[in-house]
């Protein structure tokens, strides 16, 4: 290892973790990595090093193209009878600043958004909404957008439409596809680990549970997402140990899209403690893309980590800018900075300077566009 | 097993330049650009925190620091600045001596460990030499142990158009009011076609170097800066390093370069943001291109910390301080908060695998704080 094969480079003077290489080198081998590899990338400091490794492994499968979407997120509700210590989005009842807003209400929103091909609707668990309610939601914007695609209703959120109306799981997702539903969310995964569910949100589906309800849909045919929640109380070893259950389940059923890490955020929240910061936000993507060798995608939510940190993760193993947005609360309600809507130009200016090529795409990875730099420069 | 290396250096120019920089050799304006151009960002940022490595073994410096900005009332027309204010505009202030000191008072019994003071703000058209030099003199009488880092080099030019003195007899008695060192800040862009389009009042490039120069030579230290992502080239940043390097190899006595990204937000400039693959390049290159330079600030205030973190692995070996108080990039809508406590400074350090140097304003080491390794 005493030199680099082109430019004849000390690579032993740059590179400063050489475990990283030995992780790498697995990888080219065909072998998966394990829990103790996984540590071993989240452990570094050599954030250059992890970065090159996940860069290469995100090439290999997706090339220099990112993409991104037009979406509109919409919360229909924040008042919620969950009890997760590190939201700051759910009221009671009658708090100052709850909301629930009508079907209309809805309509009318998506009516004054900016375009977008896909709705984006996840809330919280209000305790009077009956089932048919909750339904109604997605028939009414297929209706009235059917040029859209929905990805609605988290794996908590359909184990809630479960708990009321005392259907099971497959009937539930049945009737939601039938309503119009396309696809479901990554929410709700939080951390897999029953024990630290226990402190963090014991009224939440199990992680057990969590992995059910998407097989589920996958077997419906339903392409969904999965995420994680990092940088509360977990340690190293749980987040790869989430990772292992979430590559397990899609070797068993390929359904998954998009992996799409969540930076918690501590304002306002029972739960408290402190932000992440940007090398603990890069380790984790690049770890993802690393160990989720069967994941297609690894998705960067710029409103958790910021437009300029997110981009910087397009060098860390991450090939999806997720998208327009337009209006989110959830995040932000616990101390997310900037705004919650960016522009299809902001966007394909990130990409381009990463120098990567943007590439916009529907909610099934379908390409929409193919942006190049003379189209970059006429948009702006 | 060499096969196996994951692909470095892929972009073959910049292996050049890399081949070149690892050896010593100075790098030209051809070799910043090249390094500008480049998309291979972590390569180009492995190049660079191996120099930096080089200079600062793994260390990172910080300082626990207050900004005092005496006024915002200006004769100034820079088109970048969303700070200024003319004399009775809403929002215009002014500080006294008093308020000065009672702020200074109240931040020491917050954070006793504060060793720096730093003076910037507007040229006043009103205020006369001596009160420019009574701020100086009082906070140094009042707070002998503080070092006391003040006016840029285009203040200095005002202080002394308004007391009818040259800037080498303005220094002298800045420098026996109490002044410790010189901040970087003013120095924008070098390159005079931009500058007459951005600050057709400031002094010129040149002239920002005289100062310099002048303040070297009696003896102080003082930074240099650099405002990008704005209206300005890659030829006009290198342009502007290489006559920073040049400088340096004339006197020696700048310490800290720091680059500060332009915030388009309340100026009349309407260009997008700069983005954080821009500010590590620029980060990296200012390490690779001044080669007789100490240090590379990473200054969070305009970088946000995550990005300012990571800078400490593209070449910076300092991340500025706690910053209580800074009033001008905020006004410009940086929204990164105004000041970082120490906690978090060490944090960010020690994640980024280096070990935490509080200093103080001419680096002189006051404390090596624990690596992660031995928490």
């Amino acid at each position: 290892m005493s030199g680099f094969p082109d430019a004849g480079l000390p690579l032993e003077r740059l590179c400063e973790d050489f475990s990283l290489l030995k992780v790498f080198e697995k990888l080219l081998q065909g072998h998966r990595l394990t829990l103790e590899d996984g540590l071993k990338l989240l452990e570094t400091n050599d954030i250059l090093t992890l970065g090159l490794l996940a860069d290469h492994a995100n090439r290999e499968k997706n090339g220099k193209v990112v993409y991104f979407i037009r979406n509109r997120h919409i919360n229909l509700t924040n008042i919620c009878v969950g009890t997760c210590k590190f939201c700051a989005f759910r009221k009671k009842p009658g708090e100052a600043g709850a909301f629930a807003l009508t079907v209309d209400r809805v309509l009318e929103k998506l009516s004054a958004s900016p375009p977008f091909t896909e709705v984006h609707m996840v809330s919280a668990l209000h305790p009077e909404w009956n089932y048919r309610h909750y339904i109604e939601f997605a028939k009414e914007v297929k209706r009235n957008f059917p040029h859209a695609t929905l990805q609605a209703f988290t794996a908590e959120e359909v184990e809630h439409l479960c708990r009321i109306s005392g259907k099971k799981a497959e009937e539930v997702i049945a009737e939601l596809i039938e309503a119009g539903v396309d696809s479901l969310p990554g929410g709700g995964a939080e951390i897999l680990s029953e024990e630290l569910r226990k402190k963090l949100c014991p009224d939440k589906l199990s992680a057990q549970r969590y992995l059910e309800i998407h097989k589920i849909a996958h077997r419906f045919g339903m392409k969904t997402n999965a995420s994680i929640l990092y940088g509360h109380i977990e340690t190293h070893a749980d987040r790869v140990k989430h990772l292992l259950a979430l590559r397990e389940l899609q070797d068993e059923t390929g359904g998954f899209q998009a992996f799409i890490s969540f930076a918690y955020h501590p304002l306002n929240t029972e739960l408290g403690g402190n932000f992440t910061t940007g090398f603990d936000d890069l380790k984790m993507l690049a770890t993802a893309r690393l160990m989720l060798d069967n994941f297609q995608h690894i998705r960067t939510f710029w409103i958790t980590l910021g437009e300029k940190l997110a981009q910087v993760s397009l060098h860390y193993g991450v090939n999806d800018f997720d998208g327009t947005v337009v209006e989110e609360s959830i995040t932000r309600s616990a101390g997310a900075g900037g705004g919650s809507a960016m522009s299809v130009e902001r966007l394909v200016e990130l990409i381009t300077e990463s120098g990567k090529t943007p590439v916009e795409r529907d909610t099934f990875y379908n390409i929409l566009r193919v942006y190049n730099e003379s189209t970059v420069t006429a948009d702006l | 097993m060499r096969a196996l290396l994951p692909p470095t250096f892929k972009d073959k120019r910049l292996a050049r330049v890399a081949e070149k920089a690892l050896s010593g050799e100075r790098l030209t304006a051809e070799d910043g650009l090249a390094l500008f151009e480049t998309e291979d960002v972590l390569s180009l940022g492995l190049l660079a925190d191996a120099v930096a490595e080089e200079k600062n073994r793994n260390l990172a410096y910080f300082n626990v620091n207050i900004h005092i900005n005496p006024t915002n009332v200006c004769v100034g027309t820079c088109r970048f600045c969303a700070y200024r204010k003319s004399p009775g505009e809403p929002g215009a202030f002014e500080l006294t001596v008093d308020q000065i000191l009672s702020t200074l008072e109240n931040a020491l019994k917050k954070e006793p460990s504060i060793t720096e003071v730093h003076i910037v703000g507007g040229l006043h058209p009103d205020w006369s030499y001596r009160r420019f030099l009574d701020i100086v003199r009082v906070v140094k009488e009042a707070f002998p142990k503080l070092y006391i880092k003040a006016y840029t080099a285009e203040e200095i030019k005002h202080i002394a158009q308004v007391g009818g003195k040259k800037v080498e007899e303005t220094v002298e008695d800045l420098i026996e009011a109490g002044l410790d060192a010189v901040p970087g800040g003013g120095g924008e862009i070098f390159s005079e076609g931009v500058r007459r389009r951005l600050c057709p009042d400031k002094i010129s490039g040149e002239e920002y170097l005289e100062i310099h120069k002048l303040v070297h030579r009696m003896g102080l230290k003082s930074n240099a800066t650099m405002l990008f992502g704005h209206i300005e080239t890659y030829t006009d940043r290198v342009e502007h390093l290489l006559k920073l390097r040049e400088a340096q190899d004339e006197t020696g006595g700048f310490q800290a370069f720091i680059p500060l990204t332009f915030h388009p937000w309340n100026t009349s400039l309407k260009v997008p943001p700069a983005t954080a693959i821009d500010e590590l390049k620029t980060v990296a290159v200012s390490r690779l291109i001044l080669d007789n330079f100490p240090h590379i600030k990473a200054y969070w205030v305009l970088l946000g910390e995550k990005v300012a973190q990571l800078a400490l692995r593209f070449g910076a070996d300092d991340i500025d301080g706690t910053v209580t108080q800074e009033s001008i990039t905020r006004a410009t809508g940086s929204r990164f908060g105004e000041s970082l406590p120490k906690s978090r400074l060490l944090r960010l350090i020690r994640e980024a695998g280096k070990v935490p140097v509080e200093r103080d304003t001419l680096y002189n080491i006051i404390r090596i704080h624990k690596p992660l390794l031995e928490l």
